[in-house]
C-alpha cells in the first residue's frame, strides 16, 4: 500500500530540517540551562529534599550561584569533591544544608576536580545501560504483541490508584501505560519528590512515582508473558531531569517534543531547544523511545489546514533527535486522527496523512493519537469514531497507538472505559490486521493526490523557516498561530552562557559513545 | 398543570433505561446476580443484566437495562437563558455599533493551572467552532486571548490595566473541585479591584453550567455544546443593557 510521491520533495525536506536544526544546535553548545545542571547532580547521585522541600539539586545550584555554574555544576562539585575526599552527594547536600562554602574548591584546578568525579560518571552511565540492557533481556524474554503497540493513559492523581488501573489495563490488553502528569507540573521549575497520592487532572512524575509503576508493571509484565512499557512527560521546564529519571528507573518511552513547550506552554525557546537536547541525549542512550507532540497543532486548530505544519513539525523533530544521536528507531514522530467527523471523505485524508507519515519516516516508531477534539458527551458516537482511528491506524502500520477513549469528553478514563477501548482496539486491528498489505491506492486518487498535496505544503513551509531560521519563525506565528520571543517566555531566566571552563561529562561521555557505535533499536517494530 | 414524562423505549411510559459500570469483583454469575440487585436498589423494575463480563483481575463490567417507575414533570423548569435569542455575526455587529456605540473589549483565558485551551480557542479565534466564527471574526469586538495556565491574578490585572468590558475564564478541569476555587478567586479580585462591577464576568467549560456560574457570582456560565455567537450575543446585550441604562 503504497503512496506514490516524490522521493525527492522528501529527501530535500529532510535536508531543509537538517539545515533549520543546524544554527539551533550552534546555540544549543553554547549554552546550559539550571535543569540541565540539576541533571547532571542527579547522574551523580545528588537526590532528596530540604527540610523545607525544596529539591537538594535545586538548592545546591542557588548556593553555586550564577558565576560558578557558568562552568558546570560538575566543575564546582568535583573541585568540592576533590578538596574535601566526600562524595558528590554528600558535598552536595552539606552545600544545600549550608555546612559548606561553595568557594572553598574555588581553587582546585581542572584536572583533579574532573578526575575527582570520574568514577561516578563512569558508574552512573553504567547503571543507565545496565537498565537498557534489563530492558533488551525483558523484551527477549516477554515479547510484546505485535505493534501497533496500544497504548492507555491512567490519571488518578493518585499513583497507588494509578497502580491498579495500570495492572488492570494491562490484563486488557495494553502493552503500554502512560501516567499522566499533575496540570502544571510542566511549569514547575523543580521535580516534587517522593510517592504523591494527589494531583489534578493526573499524578505528579517524581522519581518514586516511577519506580512504584515500574515495579507494578514488571511484576504484570511476568505474569502475561509480555513486557508492558512504562511512559512518562520529558516535556515543560525540567525535561532533562525527567529523562535521568526515566533512564535510571527503566521507563521505556517518553513524551518529548522540541517545539511544543515553546508553542503550547509559552516555555522560554532558547531553555526548551537546550534542555531538549541533553534529554534526547539521554533518552538515546537509555534505549528510551520519545513520543512527540504533532497532535496539539491539530486539536488547536482545524486538522485538515494543519496537515502540512504535522509533518514539517515531524521532520524538525527528526532533525533535533538525530541532532542528539537518537537513531530512527527511538523517534516516535507523532500524528492524530483530529479530523472533523462532518467532513465528507475525511477518512481518506487521515489515511493520506498516516500513510505519508509512514513513508517519510519509515524506520521511525510512529505514534499515532486518537480523536479528541470531535469527542463529544455522546459516549457511543464517541466509540465508533474510534473504531475509524483504530481502522486507519493498523492500516497504515502505526507503531505507538494510544487507544481513544469514548468518554474523553467527560473525565479521565475510568477503568471500564480503559477495557472498552482495548477491546475495540483488538477487534479492529485483528479483523483488519492485513489490509495494509492488500490494498492499493488508486493513482492520482483522492488519498494519493492528497498526501503530495501535504507534502508540498510542508516542503514549502519548511523553505520559509530555513529561510528565516526557527527561533525567528516562530517569533512570526509560522507553528500553531501562536507568536513567541526568543526571550519571552517562561524559564528564561535559567538559560545561561557556559563559560570557557564549562564541563558537563555525560555530556562528554553520551557523546563519545553516540559517536562511536549507534546503539541497538529498541525492539518495536 | 403538571406535564410528567419518562424515558422512553419503544412504547410511551416504558420507562427503559440503560446503564453501564464496574464492579470490583472478580466476574461469576454471583457477580451478575450482585449487578442485578444493585441496579433494583437502585429503584428500577425490570431489571436485566444484558452484559457481565470479566475485564481484569478483580474487575466485571456490566450492561444493564432496567425500567423506572418514576417520571419528571416538565413544568416548573427554569431553563437557562444564556443562549436563547441567537443572532448572526453580521447582526450582533450591527446591534454593538447601534446599542453600544463603541468597540467591546474582550479577554478570554484558560484560568489556574488549565493548559485545555480547546474550548475557549473555539469561542475566541478567528475560525470559530462548527462553522459560527469566533469572537476575533467581529468587527465590533477587540479581543484578546491570554491563552492558558494564566494566573487568576494575572487576569485581573489585565481586565484592569487594558479597560476590559468583558471577561471569559474558562476551565475544564474539574477533579477535586480546583476550577471553583479558582473561579471564586478570580471574582474575588475582581471586586477587590473595585472593577467587578464594571466587566461582564463569564464562565466556560464543559460542566458549566449558567446555574453553576450564577452560584459562582458569575454573570453567565456557558457550557458543552456552545457557540461562539452564543457568547457573542449575550455579550452584546448585556453591553447594550449597560449602554442604555
Amino acid at each position: 500500500m503504497e503512496l506514490r510521491i516524490d522521493a525527492g520533495i522528501v529527501a530535500d525536506a529532510r535536508r531543509l530540517a537538517t539545515a533549520i536544526a543546524a544554527p539551533v544546535s550552534a546555540f544549543i553548545a553554547a549554552h546550559s540551562t539550571v535543569a540541565v545542571e540539576r541533571s547532571v547532580l542527579r547522574l551523580l547521585g545528588v537526590d532528596g529534599v530540604c527540610a523545607d522541600e525544596a529539591p537538594v539539586p535545586n538548592r545546591v545550584l542557588e548556593r553555586l550561584g550564577p558565576e560558578r555554574l557558568r562552568g558546570g555544576a560538575a566543575r564546582a562539585i568535583g573541585a568540592l569533591t576533590a578538596e574535601t575526599g566526600r562524595t558528590p552527594d554528600d558535598v552536595a547536600s552539606a552545600l544545600a544544608e549550608g555546612t559548606l562554602a561553595a568557594g572553598l574548591a574555588d581553587g582546585v584546578p581542572e584536572a583533579a576536580a574532573r578526575g575527582a568525579l570520574a568514577g561516578y560518571v563512569r558508574r552512573a552511565v553504567a547503571r543507565i545501560d545496565g537498565r537498557r540492557e534489563e530492558r533488551a533481556g525483558l523484551l527477549a524474554r516477554l515479547p510484546q504483541f505485535e505493534p501497533p503497540l496500544l497504548y492507555v493513559i491512567v490519571a488518578s492523581g493518585n499513583i497507588f490508584e494509578d497502580r491498579v488501573a495500570a495492572v488492570a489495563a494491562a490484563e486488557a490488553g495494553a502493552q503500554i501505560v502512560a501516567v499522566i502528569r499533575s496540570t502544571g507540573q510542566s511549569l514547575l521549575d523543580y521535580v516534587p519528590y517522593g510517592a504523591t497520592t494527589e494531583g489534578f487532572g493526573g499524578t505528579y512524575a517524581t522519581q518514586e512515582n516511577f519506580r512504584i509503576m515500574r515495579e507494578a508493571l514488571d511484576a504484570v509484565s511476568e505474569r502475561l508473558g509480555r513486557y508492558v512499557m512504562l511512559t512518562n512527560y520529558a516535556s515543560g521546564l525540567c525535561m532533562p531531569e525527567i529523562a535521568t529519571m526515566a533512564a535510571l528507573e527503566r521507563l521505556d518511552m517518553l513524551l518529548n517534543d522540541s517545539m511544543y513547550g515553546i508553542l503550547f506552554r509559552d516555555i522560554n525557546m532558547k531553555r526548551t531547544f537546550v534542555d531538549q537536547h541533553f534529554s534526547r541525549m539521554l533518552s538515546a542512550r537509555a534505549g528510551i523511545v520519545i513520543n512527540t507532540g504533532e497532535d496539539n497543532y491539530l486539536t488547536t486548530a482545524d486538522a485538515v489546514e494543519q496537515a502540512p505544519a504535522v509533518l514539517a513539525s515531524q521532520f524538525i523533530n527528526e532533525a533535533f533527535a538525530r541532532a542528539a544521536g537518537m537513531p530512527d528507531a527511538q523517534i516516535g514522530l507523532g500524528d492524530a486522527y483530529e479530523i472533523d467527523p462532518g467532513l465528507e471523505d475525511g477518512f481518506l485524508f487521515a489515511l493520506a496523512q498516516a500513510q505519508l507519515a509512514r513513508q517519510c519516516f519509515p524506520d521511525a516508531p510512529l505514534k499515532y493519537m486518537p480523536p479528541t477534539k470531535h469527542m463529544t458527551g455522546d459516549v457511543f458516537t464517541g466509540h465508533v469514531i474510534d473504531a475509524m482511528f483504530n481502522l486507519a491506524s493498523v492500516t497504515t502500520k502505526q507503531t505507538i497507538h494510544l487507544c481513544g477513549m469514548m468518554t474523553e469528553a467527560i473525565h479521565t478514563p475510568f477503568l471500564g472505559d480503559r477495557a472498552l477501548s482495548l477491546e475495540n482496539a483488538r477487534y479492529v486491528m485483528n479483523t483488519a490486521r492485513h489490509l495494509g498489505d492488500e490494498i492499493e491506492f488508486k493513482r492520482d486518487g483522492i488519498v494519493e493526490r492528497r498526501a503530495q498535496q501535504v507534502l508540498r505544503d510542508a516542503h514549502a513551509l519548511l523553505e520559509r523557516v530555513s529561510t528565516s531560521g526557527l527561533m525567528a519563525a516562530i517569533e512570526r506565528k509560522t507553528f500553531a498561530d501562536v507568536r513567541r520571543s526568543p526571550d519571552g517566555g517562561r524559564g528564561v531566566e535559567g538559560v545561561f552562557a557556559r563559560d570557557a571552563s564549562y564541563w558537563n561529562p555525560f555530556e562528554d561521555e553520551l557523546r563519545g559513545a553516540l559517536a562511536g557505535a549507534v546503539p541497538e533499536a529498541a525492539r518495536l517494530s | 398543570m403538571s406535564n410528567f414524562v419518562r424515558p422512553y423505549g419503544d412504547t410511551r411510559d416504558d420507562g427503559k433505561v440503560q446503564l453501564s459500570f464496574t464492579l470490583p469483583v472478580e466476574w461469576s454469575e454471583s457477580a451478575d446476580e450482585a449487578a442485578r440487585r444493585l441496579v433494583a436498589t437502585m429503584g428500577f423494575t425490570d431489571v436485566a443484566v444484558a452484559e457481565g463480563r470479566r475485564i481484569a483481575s478483580g474487575f466485571s463490567f456490566f450492561v444493564v437495562y432496567a425500567s423506572t417507575p418514576v417520571a419528571v414533570d416538565l413544568d416548573g423548569i427554569a431553563a437557562a437563558a444564556t443562549k436563547a435569542h441567537a443572532m448572526s455575526l453580521a447582526e450582533i455587529d450591527a446591534f454593538v455599533r447601534e446599542r453600544v456605540g463603541r468597540k467591546i473589549r474582550i479577554a478570554g483565558a484558560c484560568i489556574g493551572t488549565d493548559a485545555h485551551t480547546v474550548g475557549i480557542d473555539a469561542i475566541l479565534n478567528m475560525k470559530g467552532y462548527r462553522g459560527d466564527y469566533g469572537l476575533e471574526r467581529y468587527r465590533e469586538f477587540e479581543t484578546f486571548n491570554l491563552g492558558s495556565q494564566v494566573a487568576v491574578e494575572e487576569l485581573a490585572r489585565f481586565t484592569r490595566d487594558e479597560g476590559i468590558d468583558a471577561v471569559l475564564a474558562s476551565q475544564v478541569v474539574t477533579q477535586k473541585g480546583s476550577d471553583v476555587a479558582n473561579f471564586t478567586a478570580l471574582s474575588e479580585l475582581l471586586e477587590a479591584e473595585g472593577i467587578r462591577e464594571r466587566v461582564l464576568l463569564i464562565a466556560g467549560g464543559p460542566r458549566m453550567t449558567n446555574l453553576l456560574a450564577a452560584e459562582l457570582g458569575y454573570d453567565a456560565g456557558f457550557g458543552r455544546g456552545t457557540l461562539p455567537s452564543d457568547v457573542a450575543a449575550f455579550v452584546a446585550r448585556r453591553m447594550a443593557d449597560r449602554a442604555g441604562a
